[in-house]
């Protein structure tokens, strides 16, 4: 029996670890400044009292009021050598009767009230000349409308005119209405639920093809030889170099044809049908043969062709799509938003079009460059791999330093070539050539695992700042408003989602996976095929869920300028307003249980 | 013609699963691959059509070396290589159609097989094959309502829409229950003599081997420990394939 320790050892180890525990939560206690006096403190509960009291009774309803005001003049304090005597009543209204109608500051005066309208409350205050008011007390009239009150004069600069003692008497008149808070807080919270509905739109679609990338399973078995990586390393920049340069070339040959809403359509048109006709030949002619010959170059040209006409669909759609807005706004009148929306997608494409192009260029640059350093470390004897290695790695690797270099010099604005440029260079040059000389020519390369951590690494950095904090930064570019709000949201979506989206992908089952592999199916459509009819439902609750915790986030992403009902909520607590406070918490506590229960409903019908 | 020659796998952590296995099937003969369970056969199924990379050896298939192919060759050549499993491994939330479509894929344009659309002629010889393992009817719903003999049925349904040249298949019946056992064994013996198809078919019953089989070969820890026709597998033989203390069922 070796794991029976000495029982003394044991006890002892137990009491160490047990003060250990004590000395650790006694710091905790020292370090979050807990003072439990406070709490007993009388201001402080009264405060309290106040505050819990006006929450209780959100400001959401209210009434026209029909004010009447009964007054007594008072003389404070007494004039002296003249005698005050009550003042003329018109019996048939609410009259006061005082005990005295003039005394000194905080004597007791007795009043009366009688005539009242049975069973009512309200204020008694005293007023100055100049209309300040003090209260005094609040009255209560009995069933036959009368009252007896005691109060305390305050203490006032001694004026020889005559001030006011006034009761209030309000009646409620006609129906219960909203109040201008609760108005308010309706417009805010639509926003809230819509700034969250964007985002989880926004961040779902980018998610998915993310999520791919970070599924531990999917990327496993991707293998490269050095060749290939070289190769697509300097091919990805290159492409992302062209696609954005061939991007701001069709701009400018389209831009006599983007002018005018109808030379756009029909170019639109002209584009669609090229399209349609290249691909129905291509894919006509699609044969996997061995070989390469002519017509294989016809057709990569003809893909380009292909490619140049998408982008020039781009570009009519997003001329047509602002113009067709812009039209659409004035006519549409309350559905003027339709329009605005077209005219917003228009602007969105302007911004995604040139980076979509740059991307899918470096795709097929870096992929057919990959391809070719496949087949070559494939094909090729070991030594002529070597050396296609030696140059290729050097290449790789001084590009890739470079282009840090570059974003380095970006950041920090360095401005010293030698340094961002040259240097990065040749240190990166001679990386990529130990690197060369000391893998073995045709070894495969974990590439896929290299990204998989690379993408895991920047989406739990991203996850890691609070979307709060993300919409400081889009404040700033995009300015104070909801339209912030939902962007700082959506990026924090993006990373969130992307990360339970990947370990969906990491749970499926591997059996339909390798079925549909052994058909001869390709990557793409191994995903479609064995992965996406597996994680639908999942994805479809996740991003449920997401959206439910996204409405929650943007109640208090208002506090920093991003929109939604945070900012009024902020605001009425810095102005004491907690009435007011109440409201937008209700309005926020109903939208959130209401969403988390059709989520609950939503994802228990879907998985 | 399928030549295996030398073929050895060792896993990641040295696990040998494949020693120097080394044999040839002709062209629509039906193979039993026997063994014990971890004896390798899985691993030689699935290195021949390189769902597992072997480590060294060669496989020939008509001329071609399968383990120097591309991973784009190797697409072309698994389009005509049929596999079936023991768990059926269909995607249960698909509908059956879909699940025999699959094995279409390596043959349709890739961009149209991403919208779900596949040419009338492959839904056409999609159908004739779930007619001839006769569950026609059950087209349209979702895989995971099916029986267990219904589900490998419509994993052979999509083996054959590929028109394989060879039909690997994984314990084939080792989830099934006798009686279904030899139905699907019936399936399979039908496409080997009608199609053409070479079967390699891995087994456990030695009473399905002696059935079935036209010749068989036997693993015992990654190595071949026999090659030959099924009747040729006497006490003897069987005590080296199966361990000293095994005992003949059935």
């Amino acid at each position: 029996m070796n794991n029976k320790k000495p029982s003394l050892l044991r006890s002892l180890g137990i009491a160490l670890g047990v003060v250990l525990v004590i000395v650790v939560f006694a710091y905790g206690v020292k370090v979050t400044d807990v003072n439990f006096e406070t709490t007993r403190s009388v201001d402080r509960l009264t405060s309290l009292k106040r505050v819990i009291r006006a929450l209780a009774r959100p400001d959401i309803i209210e009434y026209d009021y029909d004010i009447t005001v009964v007054e007594i003049p008072f003389y404070l304090p007494c004039p002296e050598g003249e005698e005050i005597s009550a003042p003329d009543l018109d019996q048939s209204q609410p009259y006061m009767l005082a005990s005295a109608y003039c005394a000194s500051p905080q004597e007791i005066v007795h009043i009366t009230g009688k005539n009242f309208p049975p069973d009512t409350k309200g204020p008694v205050d005293f007023y100055t000349t100049s209309g300040v008011k003090k209260p005094l007390g609040n009255f209560s009239s009995d069933s036959n409308g009368e009252f007896q009150l005691d109060v305390e004069l305050p203490t006032r600069q001694p004026i020889a005119e005559a001030q006011q003692i006034i009761a209030t008497i309000r009646n409620k008149v006609g129906n219960p209405m909203l109040t201008d808070t609760a108005k308010v807080t309706w417009d805010k919270i639509l926003e809230t639920v819509f700034m969250a509905l964007l985002a989880t739109t926004i961040g779902t679609a980018l998610a998915i093809p993310v999520s791919f990338i970070a599924a531990r399973n999917l990327m496993a078995e991707n293998n490269s030889p050095l060749t290939s990586i070289a190769f697509s390393i300097v091919g990805w920049p290159i492409g992302i170099y062209l696609g954005l340069k061939t991007e701001g070339f069709a701009r400018q040959l389209l831009t006599p044809y983007l002018e005018s809403p109808g030379k756009a359509a029909i170019g639109l048109m002209i584009c669609i049908v090229l399209i349609i006709v290249i691909l129905q030949w291509v894919l006509k002619a699609d044969d996997k043969k061995p070989g390469f010959d002519i017509m294989d170059i016809i057709k990569i040209l003809a893909n380009v062709a292909a490619g140049l006409a998408g982008i020039a669909v781009m570009l009519f759609v997003e001329t047509l799509s602002r113009s067709i807005g812009l039209a659409l706004v004035e006519p549409l009148g309350p559905f003027g938003f339709i329009g605005n929306f077209l005219y917003q997608m228009g602007e969105a494409a302007t911004l995604i079009i040139p980076v979509f192009v740059a991307l899918g260029l470096g795709a097929v640059v870096g992929g057919t460059l990959g391809k070719i350093g496949q087949n070559i470390s494939d094909k090729s004897p070991s030594d002529v791999v070597r050396m296609v290695n030696i140059i290729g790695t050097t290449v790789a690797g001084a590009s890739l330093f470079a282009l840090i270099g570059t974003g380095i010099n970006w950041l920090y604005q360095i401005d010293n070539l030698s340094k961002t440029l040259y240097w990065p260079a040749g240190i990166g040059a001679v990386i990529g050539l130990v690197l060369a000389l000391i893998v073995k020519p045709k070894q495969p390369l974990p590439t896929g695992m290299i990204i998989y951590f690379i993408t895991r690494t920047i989406l739990n950095g991203t996850r890691s700042v609070e979307a709060l904090v993300m919409a400081i930064v889009f404040v700033i570019w995009v300015g104070i408003g909801p339209f912030a709000g939902s962007l700082a949201l959506a990026l924090h979506t993006v990373a969130a989602l992307a990360k339970l989206y990947s370990e969906q992908v990491e749970s499926i089952l591997p059996g339909p996976l390798e079925a549909v592999q052994a058909t001869g199916a390709n990557r793409l459509q191994t995903i479609v095929y064995a992965i996406v009819p597996q994680i639908v439902s999942p994805y479809i609750s996740f991003t449920m869920y997401r959206w439910d915790i996204n409405v929650r986030m943007s109640t208090i992403i208002g506090f920093v300028g991003g929109g939604g009902i945070g900012f009024l909520l902020q605001q009425n607590i810095n102005l004491l307003a907690y009435r007011a406070a109440s409201v937008q918490m209700v309005a926020i506590a109903v939208v959130v249980a209401t969403m988390d229960y059709v989520s609950s409903v939503v994802r228990e019908r879907m998985v | 013609m399928l030549e295996i020659k030398n073929l050895t796998k060792v896993y990641e952590g040295g696990t040998q699963a494949l020693t120097d296995v080394s044999f040839s099937v002709k062209p629509g003969e039906f193979l039993a691959v026997i063994g014990l369970s971890g004896s390798g056969k899985s691993t030689l199924l699935r290195c021949i059509n390189r769902l597992i990379e072997p480590t060294e050896g060669q496989i020939i298939w008509n001329g071609e070396d399968i383990t120097a192919a591309s991973q784009d060759e190797m697409l072309r050549i698994r389009r005509k290589i049929g596999m079936i499993f023991q768990h059926f491994n269909l995607v249960s939330r698909s509908k059956v159609i879909t699940n025999v479509l699959a094995g279409r894929l390596g043959y349709i344009n890739p961009a149209m097989s991403l919208l779900n659309h596949f040419p009338k002629s492959d839904r056409d010889m999609a159908m004739k094959q779930l007619d001839r393992v006769s569950i026609a009817d059950q087209a349209y719903k979702r895989a995971d309502e099916l029986s267990g003999g219904q589900q490998q049925r419509v994993g052979i349904a999509r083996a054959m829409v590929q028109e394989p040249d060879i039909i690997l298949a994984d314990e084939p019946v080792a989830s099934l229950d006798p009686v279904l056992a030899h139905s699907i064994m019936q399936y399979l013996e039908t496409i080997n003599q009608e199609d053409g198809a070479m079967v390699l078919c891995s087994l456990h019953f030695l009473d399905l081997v002696h059935r079935y089989a036209d010749r068989a070969i036997a693993l015992n820890d990654g190595k071949l420990m026999f090659d030959g026709p099924p009747h040729d597998i006497d006490d003897e033989k069987f005590k080296e394939i199966y361990g000293k203390e095994a005992e003949r069922v059935g």
